[in-house]
């Protein structure tokens, strides 16, 4: 009955044990197919979830930028118009830090364009403000209403947060082939469990005779269960193999379509879909497991 | 090995055996006969745990049948070797292989054992079949077979249903005189027949009881014979 002694004897094997049971039965030959079908479709399920997350990631990193604020005052004005600005930047909740772009630092920022004799002195240059959000963000409407309303002449600026819709459906993405994978694992589970039903009802009979010559159900279950393990595996090797096969074969758009072309594994992500033959062996043995144990209780 | 006390047992309402009370002491030899329908059958099937008794108790080794657990009868059914009268096999398995089984499933089969099965198929002369499908036998080859099948394990008990039905007397003799033998060698054998001839040259040869199925009581009819 030990779960351990059928996962060994599964890796041994055992022909002798394996021969009580009659080969044939095209319960066995459907596994093999749902298995590699449902491999196939794993491999797809898997790929988009992980390219989902790392779209995800990398739009969420470009998010942790800052925004920034524009403050175009005349030189009178601007001292009194930046300390307002610093303000209401205090009592915005949602922001982490602030921090006034110094003049050498700005032009940093603009001798790309302009130069590096720039008399920044001289040109109406406008006062930058670098804003670090937490992780909530502000209320960037609330903000702004309240900036035009003090400080009409402070522009808030925040290029990156239209990512944020983005990044909430990359990672809805993830999750949904997250869930179809655990629905295509359930619906093999389903599967293996009727296929082995069946082959334990056909093979009433064997199992009548296995019984009167003293064979323990652990015993009679272990044939079943090496048998459909085996099965599962190899035809989710195969529809694994072919599922990469199909990924590999997508063709490359470039940067252009590079969501599209996206889907798929990079370095190390390759040996998550290695997982697949795997789970769907677990799956199988546990499947036929549960069955096989059910279906002998109900016999003489 | 074998014990019932007031057992009782029915396939539906109607009681087909009632008031077994007796005892198959280790190393004895029994025969059970009684008309067709008399539940030799569903005697034997309460020895080895395939019936439960509806009411009383039946005692297999020791322990109570009706307190074994699936691992215990199967325990149990390894010391027992059945020889059943419907003789079935496993049909995708060569007759060696069927003949071996009961090594098989409880990992038994070894050198010696497959020297035992040699010399087992030639006394029941089935060594030139050895490699027949199941299908392809002769009732009378099926039954010598399944005695064959009955007695690899080396079983404390061996209980038989109409081992000789299928088979000339010649042959019968040959099977009772094995298994002669075996009781000879302290296994306890109950023989269930309606050849009277076969218990008659059995009596000649060991000290048999012969118990008599009557109306689903049990009678000890050793007088008659
Ligand atoms: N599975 C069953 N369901 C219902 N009735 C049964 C069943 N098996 C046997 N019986 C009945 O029980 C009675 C005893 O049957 P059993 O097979 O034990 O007789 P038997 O003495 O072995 O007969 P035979 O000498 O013909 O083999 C018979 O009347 C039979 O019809
Ligand atoms: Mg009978």
């Amino acid at each position: 009955m030990s779960v351990f002694g059928d996962i060994f004897a599964l890796m041994r094997g055992d022909p002798q044990a394996d021969r009580v049971v009659p080969r044939s039965g095209q319960s066995v030959r459907l596994t093999v197919a749902v298995a590699g079908a449902m491999a196939f479709l794993a491999v797809f399920a898997l790929a988009l979830s992980v390219s989902a997350g790392r779209l995800a990631d990398r739009w969420s990193d470009a998010l942790a930028l800052t925004s920034t604020i524009r403050l175009s005052a005349p030189p009178a004005e601007a001292p009194a118009q930046l300390a307002t600005v610093m303000t209401i930047l205090d009592q915005t909740p949602g922001i982490a830090r602030t921090r006034v772009i110094g003049a050498e630092e700005q032009a940093a920022l603009l001798e790309p364009w302009f130069g590096p004799d720039l008399p920044l002195g001289d040109l109406p240059v406008p006062q930058l403000i670098e804003i670090v959000e937490t992780p909530e963000g502000y209320d960037d409407d609330g903000l702004r209403l309240r900036l035009a309303a003090e400080v009409p002449a402070a522009v808030l600026d925040d290029h990156t947060r239209w990512r944020r819709p983005l990044v909430a459906a990359a990672e809805r993405l993830r999750l949904l082939g997250g869930l179809a994978l655990a629905l295509i694992l359930g619906s093999t589970a389903a599967m293996v469990t009727l296929a082995a039903q069946a082959s334990l009802a056909s093979n009433q009979p064997v199992i009548r005779v296995l019984r009167l010559v003293g064979a323990r159900d652990s015993y009679i279950a272990r044939a079943f269960v090496r048998r459909f393990t085996l099965r599962a595996f190899t035809g989710a090797l195969a529809g694994t193999g072919l599922g990469l096969g199909a990924l590999l074969a997508i063709p490359d758009t470039g940067t252009a379509g590079a969501v599209l072309s996206d889907l798929g594994f990079r370095g190390q992500e390759w040996a998550m879909p290695l997982g697949v033959p795997l789970l769907a062996a677990v799956t199988a043995f546990w499947a036929t497991r549960i069955a096989a144990f059910r279906t002998l209780r109900s016999l003489p | 090995m074998i014990e019932m006390h007031d057992a009782a047992y029915g396939y539906g309402s109607d009681l087909v055996l009632s008031d077994l009370t007796l005892r198959l002491a280790p190393g004895s030899f029994h025969f059970l006969t009684g008309p067709s329908g008399s539940g030799k059958t569903t005697f034997l099937k309460l020895c080895y745990a395939e019936l439960l008794p509806v009411r009383g108790q039946v005692t297999i080794f020791g322990n109570s049948a009706d307190a074994l657990n699936r691992d215990a009868v199967a325990r149990a059914r390894q010391r027992i070797g059945v020889v059943h009268q419907d003789c079935q096999f496993l049909d995708h398995l060569p007759l060696d292989e069927n003949i071996a089984l009961p090594l098989t499933v409880s990992r038994r089969a070894s050198a010696t054992r497959t020297q035992d099965l040699a010399d087992l198929l030639t006394w029941v002369g089935l060594m030139p079949r050895a490699h027949a499908m199941p299908p392809e036998l002769s009732g009378g080859e099926r039954q010598r077979a399944a005695l064959a099948r009955a007695i690899i394990t080396d079983p404390d008990l061996i209980l038989a249903d109409e081992p000789t039905g299928n088979v000339d007397w010649e042959m019968s003799i040959r099977l009772l005189r094995l298994l002669v033998e075996l009781n000879r060698m302290g296994k306890t054998i109950l023989i269930a027949t309606h050849d009277l001839g076969l218990i008659r040259a059995a009596k000649q040869q060991v000290g048999a009881r012969v118990l008599r199925l009557n109306r689903g009581r049990i009678e000890a009819a050793a007088a008659e014979l």
